[in-house]
């Protein structure tokens, strides 16, 4: 699952998951039917509109062995909110449709460290990055120190501690809009924190939390570039990232 | 009105506000980051933390699930222990009981032990329009009674005050109500308690009748619990001749076994203490020794219509920890006043709705006052989900206002939303689109700068990136699922 949000305002993940996983032997496919995990609805309250989606996920993902997805937040819809949507849907044939596709979602580093074994994937990206663990892959999924232990692995990398890292940026979805005052006040003390760091490169698993961070930092003409994790798990000697975007 | 400051509007007003306040920002980051600290640790000590949470989580679903047999059992028990058992539906009715205790015995002052339900139902107020003073005897809540404010945190309700602050308040307040602080008044802490102290003892000896809320009743034994710090609570449960109690009815807890994982969950969790200082119990009355009347009033206000939700009702596990207050991003930046109710933070944001039902704009805008970080409900130690209910409440909101005549933009845009997700065509269609723009704009520039209408929330402070010439979608089909690509 490429998620709503990088299929149309950060492809670049999506291909860098691609190669990534192609690169560790995955067979990968991106099924046309796939649309959004329903979460932007759910999450301001919007549980009948987020019925056509789950929907569209469920016919999409029927019948692999595992579904990915770039996104901690994506993930954690899928496999704690779907079924709620379901249900209140009345349909049996969703409710039966989500029971079979949450357990196979995951979250790209889950993907990587628990089913494939792999925490070396033969990364090269010559960098100082600082990482900050978004909060639904941390306290929603528990991917823990998955994250970190892959860019450790990562050769020419140096990965640079982010003060107060576990403590939210401020996007939370619509809440970056309807409370967008307070969503600036969190943002721009993490942005402080980033660079604080020194690092060249702010790294995250959630394209949706690095919009507003990289926002915040990009108003601020602060010159840290933000990055997707999977951008960096991706880069090669061979296939370097690209130095901008 | 029920524990909502009048007036208050909406959330995202009352936080721009707040946020604007430098120096309620600074006791905040000050204040709830030495509260974290402290809290970390002590929790961090037990080994077995989880099961604690579990076995509390569980003892307090017992009680809920059994709420009505619960209760009649502490009814029998109190009883027969010589107190005076009154049931209240709302705040009105409470009010009026502690109202007409005080008249039976001719009172003009009451002597209070720190309870957020009285402040729930504005007791303070209804006592002061009946001619009672009431005075707040905790530390914290006589410098927000002194100051004329309103508490802005459940534990630490002067949060947002200083010492510099509080020195001032004293001198010029202590003297209209009491004895006054002494000239020579400093910053210090202690000769600030020291102040305080004095003003409050003349209090404890004079007042002859008390009133307090209660952490816990134990329903076999009709005992009440109140865990408090400054041992303001132990005078006022035993100087008083007379001494009513106000007691959510969710405070019941079947039997003392059962308090045993409160009350260790508890000050590790609040004051981050291994052990709570003063803890003082009492079974009705005590002939010869404490107050020789007690009353105890259980109350409803909300409680039971929280009890009907299905999801919500968790929320009455709620022991009044304010470890979510003190973990939460969004209360360490606004402060408690701006949820504009004496439960503000995490907790806050749910139980207003939950008690109050939804409908009211200021209630309907707490649910949306989270970015959903889930730093509460890790912190919560009888395992309140919070995100969960915020989002279960955000579509109480969304729910009521389905059958409006003229619906919210919001509404019409999550509408659109969901028929372009229902489809991956018409998603591919709108992707094209805005590949068109994306081709426009990065012309100029791969960052949108300003944009007007409701975007303007988003770029009035952040960049957004232009969108791309090309989705993942386009790229994947025109390459052959990446094969075909360069």
């Amino acid at each position: 699952m490429v998620t709503c949000v990088n299929d149309a305002m950060f492809p670049g993940t999506g291909q860098a998951v691609v190669r990534l996983l192609r690169r560790l032997g995955v067979e990968v496919d991106f099924p046309q039917a796939q649309t959004c995990c329903g979460q932007p609805m759910v999450n301001t309250g919007y549980l009948d509109e987020a019925v056509p989606a789950v929907r569209a996920f469920t016919r999409a993902f029927e019948g692999y062995d595992a579904i990915v997805t770039p996104s901690g937040s994506c993930a954690g819809s899928a496999r704690h909110q779907h079924q709620i949507v379901a249900k209140r849907s009345g349909d049996v044939g969703l409710v039966a449709a989500v029971a079979e596709t949450s357990p196979r979602t995951y979250e790209l580093t889950e993907f990587l460290v628990d089913v494939l074994g792999v925490t070396d994937v033969g990364a090269y990206f010559p960098h100082s990055v600082t990482y900050h663990p978004t909060c639904h892959s941390l306290r929603m999924l528990g991917v823990a120190d998955r994250p970190t232990r892959l860019l450790q692995a990562v050769r020419g990398l140096r990965l640079v501690d982010l003060p107060k890292a576990e403590e939210c940026c401020g996007f939370g979805g619509t809440f970056a809009l309807k409370n967008s005052d307070t969503s600036v006040a969190m943002g721009t003390d993490k942005a402080r924190h980033v660079r604080s760091t020194d690092a060249e490169v702010l790294v995250a698993g959630d394209n949706s939390c690095l919009m507003h961070i990289g926002g915040m930092l990009g108003r601020g003409r602060a010159g840290v570039r933000v990055m997707h994790l999977a951008e960096i798990l991706a880069a090669t000697e061979d296939q370097p990232a690209e130095v901008a975007r | 009105m029920t524990g909502t400051f009048v007036g208050m509007p909406a959330f995202p007003t009352a936080a721009r506000e707040a946020l604007a306040d430098t120096q309620l920002r600074h006791n905040l980051a000050h204040a709830t980051g030495v509260i974290r600290g402290k809290r970390a640790a002590v929790v961090g000590e037990v080994e077995n933390w989880e099961d604690l949470r579990l076995a509390g989580a569980a003892v307090k679903d017992r009680a809920l699930r059994d709420l009505d047999e619960q209760l009649v059992r502490l009814e029998e028990s109190l009883t027969a222990r010589g107190a005076v058992v009154h049931w209240a539906r709302d705040a009105e009715e409470a009010n009026r009981i502690v109202i007409d205790v005080a008249r039976a015995h001719a009172v003009d002052e009451v002597v209070k032990v720190k309870s957020m339900v009285t402040q729930e139902i504005g007791l303070n107020e209804a006592l002061e329009a009946a001619g009672v003073a009431a005075w707040e005897t905790d530390l914290a809540e006589l410098i927000v009674q002194l100051g004329g404010d309103l508490p802005s945190h459940i534990l630490v309700p002067a949060i947002h005050r200083n010492r510099a602050e509080i020195r001032e308040i004293f001198l010029r307040r202590m003297g209209e109500v009491g004895r006054p602080a002494p000239d020579d008044l400093t910053d210090e802490p202690a000769v600030l308690a020291g102040a305080a102290r004095e003003h409050l003892r003349e209090k404890f000896l004079r007042a002859r009748m008390a009133v307090s809320g209660a952490n816990f009743a134990i329903a076999d034994t009709g005992t009440l619990v109140v865990v408090e710090s400054e041992g303001n609570g132990r005078m006022c449960l035993t100087l008083p001749e007379v001494l009513v109690s106000i007691v959510g009815i969710e405070k019941v807890v079947p039997s003392w076994a059962e308090l045993d994982p409160l009350i260790r969950l508890l000050p590790r969790s609040s004051t981050g203490e291994r052990m709570n200082p003063y803890t003082s119990t009492w079974t009705g009355i005590s002939p010869g020794d404490g107050p020789q009347e007690v009353h105890v009033v259980l109350l409803d206000n909300g409680r039971t219509r929280a009890l009907a939700d299905d999801v919500g009702r968790q929320a009455l596990r709620c022991i009044r920890c304010s470890a979510c207050l003190n973990v939460c991003p969004v209360y360490e930046r606004t402060g408690g006043h701006a949820y504009g109710s004496v439960y503000p933070g995490p907790i806050g944001a749910i139980l207003n709705p939950l008690l109050k039902g939804t409908g009211d704009p200021q209630t309907d805008s707490l649910p949306y006052a989270s970015s959903l970080c889930g730093a509460c409900f890790e912190a919560c130690p009888v395992r309140i989900d919070i995100p969960e209910v915020l989002v279960h409440l955000r579509s109480k909101v969304v729910d009521s206002h389905r059958e409006d005549r003229i619906p919210k933009p919001e509404a019409i845009a999550f509408r659109g939303a969901a028929w372009a997700f229902a489809d991956e065509r018409r998603l591919g269609r709108l992707e094209k689109l805005s590949g068109v723009a994306g081709k426009v704009l990065r012309r100029r520039s791969p960052v949108v700068g300003r944009i007007p209408g409701p975007g303007a929330a988003w770029t009035d402070a952040r960049d957004l990136p232009a969108p791309p010439t090309e989705s993942f979608r386009e790229w994947w089909n025109r390459t052959d699922g990446g094969k075909a690509d360069g």
